[in-house]
């Protein structure tokens, strides 16, 4: 699936819940569901600080692909990060760099992304197109 | 559900008649009425500081202490007026040990560039509390890097108090200044700044109190409490953002040299020799904040038609109904449980993050403070990632406490469902 596809699952996903509470629940249910990151990973190098909570980010790159897991210290957090997970995982560095990511203004969240709210998410979604375009940068030098 | 309304209203407030004066408190957020519980961060604004502002740029907005013109005298006036009521409000014994500033950071960088460049030898050092914000360590961890000192720190116990007995062993004649808050923007300690002020003394050591938080819940006479140097934020008492007043004894500021050059601090300049202003404009740099100024002038009257002690009675009613109310969820713990306490409730709740609670009880309306309130080691002390921390004003209602209490345990709900 492209990325853009992933995006409109999500968003599909969340056409059904109309309150708030719901949508809420199911991102928590995310964040509860998914054990994204091996413990080794959470060092401080891998830490995005936000001002709330606190998101590690770990990439690998196989095969012309970028895989990412991340977790976060609050749920509602670490839900978000699941979505963001999901839909940026396993793609190339060239489609992760030039994606749009459009899918949390869509399903009415667009407050987790204003600067003083975004809690390491703003700054995930920046390192990871800094993750992409440094290994796009990589793969152009070695071709 | 809701916690009983044993509260006996404010006999001395009409807190209907107070909300009427704050347009804001009639917003809806995502169609709730808003639950103002950040008081801490700052207050909401009366509508006759709103109208201050207002009447400033549309009938007499000039520069101060140059004109000669009409609207020069009528805006110098203005802003004269206000540094008198300040003086009035804080007890201070002459207008000018009232420096007008950006705000509690603000004075507390001055007296630390200015104090700290006079006074501050290597191996000096600062004495500062646990519970401090961390605009009063900061600045102090900076002038003593620039000048060889160290800082101290007077400890707290597990109820977020302080402890005192290591004070006077903290007080060698190497200290030059405590720095002190009187109540935390955390924990809601007051702390007891007229004893710690007075064994200071016994020792010569000038005391700066950051009465950022206690400005607008409790009286405040500086020459009282005998403290020499104090700061405050217009905002947090129903005032303008970005101004404050720094109050400083007499004697003090005389033999301080200038923080920050240009404007009203200069006397007469010459390429050869810069004379400075006497007080209080040595310390104003610049064209000031007029309009703030005279807006807070007009947030005092406000408060001072209230009366203070009539504020500080109905709201140490309120807060001990929120922590009454609180304490029935069995999951919840507060964090600081002083036996003196005004103003700011920390708690957390189970092991979940303060940031998700927070979120929660923004879509019910309601609007609390997460994280670690910019007083990161006090958080490092307890152990923990940061609170929920609701903090009232006069303005806040029992009915708004209840919808907390409903809040959280609706946060409770969807977080272990």
């Amino acid at each position: 699936m492209t990325i853009d596809e992933r995006q409109d699952q999500i968003i599909d996903d969340f056409a059904i819940f109309d309150d708030w509470m719901d949508k809420y629940e199911y991102i928590i249910q995310l964040g509860k569901e998914l054990p994204i990151i091996d413990e080794k990973y959470k060092t401080e190098e891998n830490i995005i600080k936000g001002c709330q909570s606190k998101v590690w980010l770990h990439a690998d790159y196989k095969d012309g692909k970028l895989y990412f897991t991340a977790d976060s210290d609050a749920i509602i957090t670490k839900g978000l990060v699941s979505m963001v997970v999901q839909v940026l995982s396993e793609q190339t560095p060239q489609d992760i760099a030039n994606a749009d990511i459009y899918f949390i203004n869509e399903i009415g969240l667009q407050n987790h992304l204003s600067p003083t709210r975004s809690n390491g998410l703003l700054a995930m979604l920046k390192q990871i197109k800094l993750y992409a375009l440094a290994y796009q940068t990589q793969a152009l030098k070695a071709s | 559900m809701s916690a009983n309304t044993s509260f006996e209203t404010g006999i001395q407030l009409d807190i209907q008649k107070i909300r009427a004066d704050f347009p804001i408190l009639q917003t809806q957020v995502y169609g709730k009425p808003l639950v103002y519980l950040d008081n801490a961060a700052t207050t909401q604004k009366p509508k006759l500081v709103l109208d201050a502002i207002q009447d400033y740029y549309t009938q007499y907005n000039s520069n101060v202490h140059r004109g000669v013109h009409y609207l020069s005298q009528k805006a110098t006036g203005a802003y004269e007026e206000a540094r008198k009521k300040a003086t009035a409000f804080i007890n201070a014994k002459h207008a000018h040990e009232v420096i007008f500033t950006r705000g509690t950071t603000d004075g507390i960088n001055l007296v630390a560039s200015s104090f700290g460049r006079k006074f501050l030898k290597e191996g000096d050092s600062i004495v500062i509390s646990a519970i401090e914000h961390h605009s009063n360590i900061v600045p102090w961890q900076m002038i003593c890097e620039e000048r060889g000192a160290s800082i101290k720190v007077i400890p707290v116990n597990e109820k977020g108090e302080l402890v005192l007995e290591t004070l006077d062993e903290l007080l060698d004649e190497r200290v030059k200044l405590v720095a002190l808050t009187y109540i935390s923007n955390t924990l809601g300690t007051i702390n007891p700044v007229k004893e710690v002020i007075a064994r200071a003394h016994q020792q010569n050591i000038p005391v700066l109190v950051d009465a950022a938080q206690a400005a607008p819940h409790l009286p405040l006479d500086v020459q009282d409490l005998d403290v020499d140097f104090m700061a405050l934020s217009a905002h947090k008492m129903y005032g303008p953002t970005g101004f404050g007043v720094l109050y400083g004894k007499e004697d003090w500021l005389n033999q301080m040299p200038p923080y920050q050059g240009g404007g009203d601090m200069i006397k007469s300049v010459s390429f050869q020799k810069t004379t400075y202003n006497v007080l209080p404009l040595k310390f104003e740099a610049g064209t000031p904040s007029i309009a703030e100024a005279i807006a807070f002038g007009a947030a005092i009257d406000y408060i001072q038609e209230i009366g203070i002690s009539n504020i500080q009675e109905t709201e140490s009613q309120l807060y001990s109904y929120a922590v009454d109310a609180l304490r029935t969820i069995d999951e919840l713990r507060f964090i600081g449980e002083a036996n003196n306490r005004a103003a700011s409730i920390s708690f957390l709740v189970g092991d979940a993050h303060p940031f998700d609670i927070g979120e929660i009880l923004d879509k019910q309306g309601i609007a609390v403070r997460t994280g670690h309130h910019c007083t990161e080691p006090i958080m490092q002390y307890f152990k923990i990632p940061g609170t929920v921390r609701a903090s009232i004003a006069m303005y806040n209602t029992p009915e708004e406490i209840d919808k907390l209490v409903v809040g959280v345990k609706k946060a409770i709900t969807l977080l272990n469902g």
